[in-house]
């Protein structure tokens, strides 16, 4: 017993024993060892790099835009600046940064190393994923230098087929982002269901992977519905086809149907993955079981069908029929339920745990407040009296972006945080990386919060200037997201710092059970040097803190894999 | 309350302070100026003390549980604690289940009330355009600021000439996109006389914001009044460009011809000054006061080859109101002022002025 556990506390430090430390980052090198890899690791790597800039890239628009309205009327742009900067913070931040974030970034890394796998079921689909994700950011950033769009990442019609700019250039990158996001979902499908390890049955999980699988079936099954509808927009405008100008013979309205039947489950292709690093986090650093995991995991899968059921909840004051409204209100309230019950769950498991306010979890939490008040707000938005008021106003804009950025990109950074150790193998500043979390979560506050009470009292969004009485809580959300964009560089600066200059991390620093803290930090190519001893996900006893190895490494286990 | 006194003190602040017209805002609404801003507000609130309630709730075990389970040295573990447990599952399953139901409910009863408007209501078109707003009372007339009486149910029927545009009144908490190719419908009924801003939520194009404009409650009685000043077209137009736009309004232009095509009357190109041939064979000349006799009492000198179906208009038309159609007849007409140079100078209708929609 005594000589197994310690087999195993050596194999778990693995990093250190394997001569000359050979890992996934530096096995080989060369760009064409990058560019081509099918190595999950390598292009889930790539995949966060490039979601990185691009969430810079949407960032310096979103603070174009702040400045802009810090005063009523013209301030550092014109309207039509003004229209294409949100425009492009929208459409970059949704298809760039937000949807494929945490599946493709994180979701790539982790996915294969939760099964123990070696890697995804289709390691060239998931590099044609990479790449065409690649052209479809190229598309996107040439339409900007050719002078971009002024119709707001909605592009409904008639607006945007009428309009001057580069409507056709980003709607066809948009088509081809869709693609990139399809084959993700295919292969997490495909991963999932075949490479889970003998013993690993469905209710054996890891919750991230009920997080993923969800999502990707959104994925696979929403994503064909966007393509089809920027398509008949782009026939629309070049071909001059009616589909949706009245002027033609269409019908305006049909295309938000279309557009939302993908765009709201795309809002849980984006918030889905990030429960589920939140279910993975909250377990972990507070080091007790998740309480209540099948609620959990059917939960998710309840989330994914109800996605496709509420779409017409953008549509109240449509003009579609009041029947129709009816429906999707009540259909709306459905998907409330079982969110509510996650945070529930998350929330029992902390209690009498033993919780560790590690940079991640700090995220974590700070995710639940957040979490906690865009989805609040959001029974405002599906009560049918209510939302007819708040439609379109700054109070719909603060209660999305509290779930897309206060739920999704936090739990983004708190999954990079989280990884990251075992992605880089270095440590970060706890210290700084708290400093870096509390200044977003403040900013964040502070950018959001402002917009409700604006938005319930008469601001309508996507106004480049305003009446006086706008212009406090305008001025209070401008010096939040300057607050916000700080403790971001910070954030940013940690990790940097961490590549840089952080201390060698051990295989488990948080004290993780699921498969992936066997692995050395960093993974070695083939991700696991020895059998993959497969335990419960969520099962911590057997993991003892190791002060010489600054880690967490395993006294006990139950059964070997293979 | 009774409708009298509840009209009455709706009416005193107005009346009595009129910079005060409006009721006071709170930190969350505007000021509440129809009866669905009421209606809604009770929404809005109940939903907001649910919201508190359940995150001061959750906030608030979070906080707890992080201070009173911290770790405080590495190796600590958690203590023992069941890992589910199925009546609290369901506890908490069944509580947002039964406050969605509830608030899903109260939102469908207030939704209803403000999607059926009441009979009778005073129909107002409204059509959105790239960057305003035109409104059309039932009388013809259009402003480009709304104009409403108060405590009357008011009908808005809406349609764009662009893109989709969406009307706001937030003192009336009613909102309805504007869409082109259709037409789209919202109600209100306004409880306080008062100017509250109106505004377009749908995102259109460079002029967006400025596509604002207000709303104004009439006190009672006074909304008649300024619809017939407003309707004054001889305060802001030429006599003539006054008189087209009567000529449309009241319905003229639809049997007698402004391009002389036949129709059910004469056509008015080329009738002023004329010489025309009544049913029993006189001849007049076509001037001033042989229009305005056959405005008010139109069978006395039919002109011979047309039916007898013109209705008289007097006492639906005043004197000013004549005059300005005369003024336009002459401005369609060669024979106008008898100036045989008129005729080659200006062969083509000069003075017609150019179509007001």
């Amino acid at each position: 017993m005594n000589t197994g556990a310690a087999t195993i506390a050596d194999r778990s430090n693995g990093a250190a024993g394997r001569p000359h430390g050979e890992n996934y980052l530096n096995c080989a090198s060369g760009w064409r060892s990058w560019l081509f890899t099918l190595d999950h690791k390598r292009i889930g790597v790539m995949y966060l790099a490039a979601i990185l800039f691009s969430f810079f890239l949407g960032g310096i628009f979103a603070l174009l835009v702040r400045t802009e309205l810090i005063s009523p009327g013209h301030t550092i742009m014109d309207a039509d600046s003004y229209n294409r900067a949100f425009t492009l913070h929208g459409a970059i931040m949704t298809f760039l940064f937000i949807i494929p974030g945490i599946p493709a970034a994180l979701g790539n890394f982790v996915l294969p190393l939760l099964l123990g796998a070696k890697d995804v079921a289709l390691p060239r689909l998931n590099l044609a994923s990479f790449h065409i994700y690649a052209i479809g950011a190229v598309m996107a950033v040439a339409a900007i230098l050719l002078g971009g769009v002024d119709t707001g990442w909605t592009f409904y019609t008639p607006y945007s087929t009428t309009t001057s700019g580069q409507v056709v250039m980003v709607t066809l990158a948009v088509f081809v982002l869709g693609f990139s996001s399809i084959f993700t979902g295919i292969n997490f499908i495909v991963t999932i269901h075949k490479m889970r390890p003998a013993g690993m049955g469905w209710f054996r999980m890891p919750l991230m992977l009920w997080a993923l699988y969800a999502t990707a079936i959104i994925q696979v099954l929403a994503t064909p519905v966007l393509a089809i509808t920027v398509l008949l927009l782009v026939a629309e405008r070049v071909l001059g086809i009616g589909v949706f100008d009245p002027a033609l013979g269409g019908d305006p309205v049909l295309f938000q149907h279309f557009f939302w039947f993908y765009s709201h489950p795309a809002v849980y292709i984006m918030i889905l993955p990030a429960m589920g690093v939140i279910s993975e986090l909250i377990s972990t650093h507070s080091r007790k079981t998740i309480f209540g995991y099948r609620a959990i995991a059917y939960s998710s899968i309840a989330i994914a069908v109800f996605s496709f059921l509420v779409w017409g909840h953008h549509m109240f004051v449509s003009g579609q029929s009041p029947l129709a409204t009816v429906i999707f209100s009540a259909l709306t309230f459905s998907v409330s339920i079982p969110s509510a019950v996650k945070v529930f769950n998350w929330l029992a498991t902390m209690y009498k745990g033993a919780i560790k306010l590690e940079t991640p979890m700090v995220y974590a939490l700070s995710f639940i407040f957040l979490f906690g008040i865009g989805g609040l707000t959001g029974l405002f938005l599906a009560t049918l009296a209510t939302d007819v008021h708040l439609h379109d106003s700054y109070f719909v804009v603060a209660h999305f972006h509290y779930t897309m950025m206060g739920g999704v990109v936090i739990a983004f950074l708190a999954g990079i945080f989280h990884w990251w150790p075992k992605m880089f193998g270095r440590l970060f500043s706890q210290k700084w990386g708290n400093i870096g979390a509390v200044l977003v979560f403040a900013g964040f506050n502070l950018t959001f919060f402002s917009q409700f009470v604006m938005g319930s009292k008469g601001m309508p969004r996507r106004y480049y200037s305003y009446p006086p009485e706008f212009e406090i809580y305008h001025q209070l959300s401008t010096y939040g997201s300057y607050l916000l964009a700080v403790g971001l560089f910070v954030a940013a600066g940690v990790l940097l710092h961490s590549l840089l200059a952080g201390r060698r991390a051990p295989a488990n620093p948080w004290g993780g059970a699921t498969l992936e803290w066997q692995a050395a930090s960093p993974p070695s190519h083939h991700n696991f040097d020895g059998p993959v001893i497969l335990t419960d996900p969520y099962d911590y006893s057997g993991l003892v803190w190791d002060a010489a190895a600054q880690g967490f490494v395993r006294t006990a286990h139950e059964e070997v894999v293979r | 309350m009774d409708n009298a006194a509840h009209r009455l003190t709706g009416l005193l602040p107005a009346v009595c302070f009129p910079f005060l017209a409006q009721l006071p805002d709170t930190f969350w609404m505007p000021s509440q100026a129809s009866t669905t801003a009421r209606e809604v507000d009770v929404v809005f609130y109940l939903i907001y003390w649910i919201s508190v309630v359940f995150f001061a709730l959750i906030v608030g075990l979070m906080t707890w549980f992080v201070v009173r389970y911290r770790r405080r040295r590495p190796h600590d573990a958690a203590q023992p604690a069941p890992a589910h447990s199925t009546s609290l599952e369901i506890t908490w399953t069944a509580i947002p289940v039964i406050v969605s139901v509830l608030l899903f409910v109260v939102g469908f009863k207030s939704y209803m009330n403000m999607v059926t408007p009441p009979r009778g209501a005073y129909e107002i078109a409204v059509t959105g355009q790239k960057w305003n707003w035109l409104f059309t009372y039932p009388n013809g007339h259009i402003s480009n600021e709304l104009h409403v009486p108060v405590d009357r149910p008011v009908l808005l029927t809406m349609t764009s000439e662009d893109v989709i545009h969406s009307l706001w009144i937030p003192a009336f908490r009613v909102k309805m996109d504007v869409v082109p190719g259709r037409y789209n419908r919202t109600w209100f009924e306004a409880h306080t006389p008062g100017t509250f801003p109106l505004l377009c939520t749908e995102y259109c194009g460079v002029g967006h914001a400025d596509m604002l404009t207000t709303v104004t409650v009439h006190p009672s009685g006074r909304f008649e009044t300024w619809l017939e000043a407003a309707s004054n077209l001889f305060d802001t137009l030429p006599p003539a460009e006054a008189g087209a736009l009567l000529a449309r309004r009241l319905g003229c232009v639809a049997c007698h011809s402004v391009d002389g095509a036949g129709g059910i009357g004469p056509s008015f190109v080329d009738l002023y000054g004329s010489t025309v041939t009544t049913r029993d064979g006189k001849q007049l000349v076509a001037d001033e006061n042989y229009i305005r006799r056959s405005i008010v009492d139109p069978m006395a000198e039919l002109v011979a080859g047309y039916d007898p179906v013109m209705p008289t208009y007097a006492g639906r038309i005043k004197d000013q109101e004549i005059t300005g159609i005369i003024a336009y007849l002459k401005s369609l007409s060669r024979h106008a002022g008898g100036d045989a140079e008129l005729e080659t100078a200006a062969p083509a209708e000069p003075g017609v002025p150019t179509e007001v929609r």
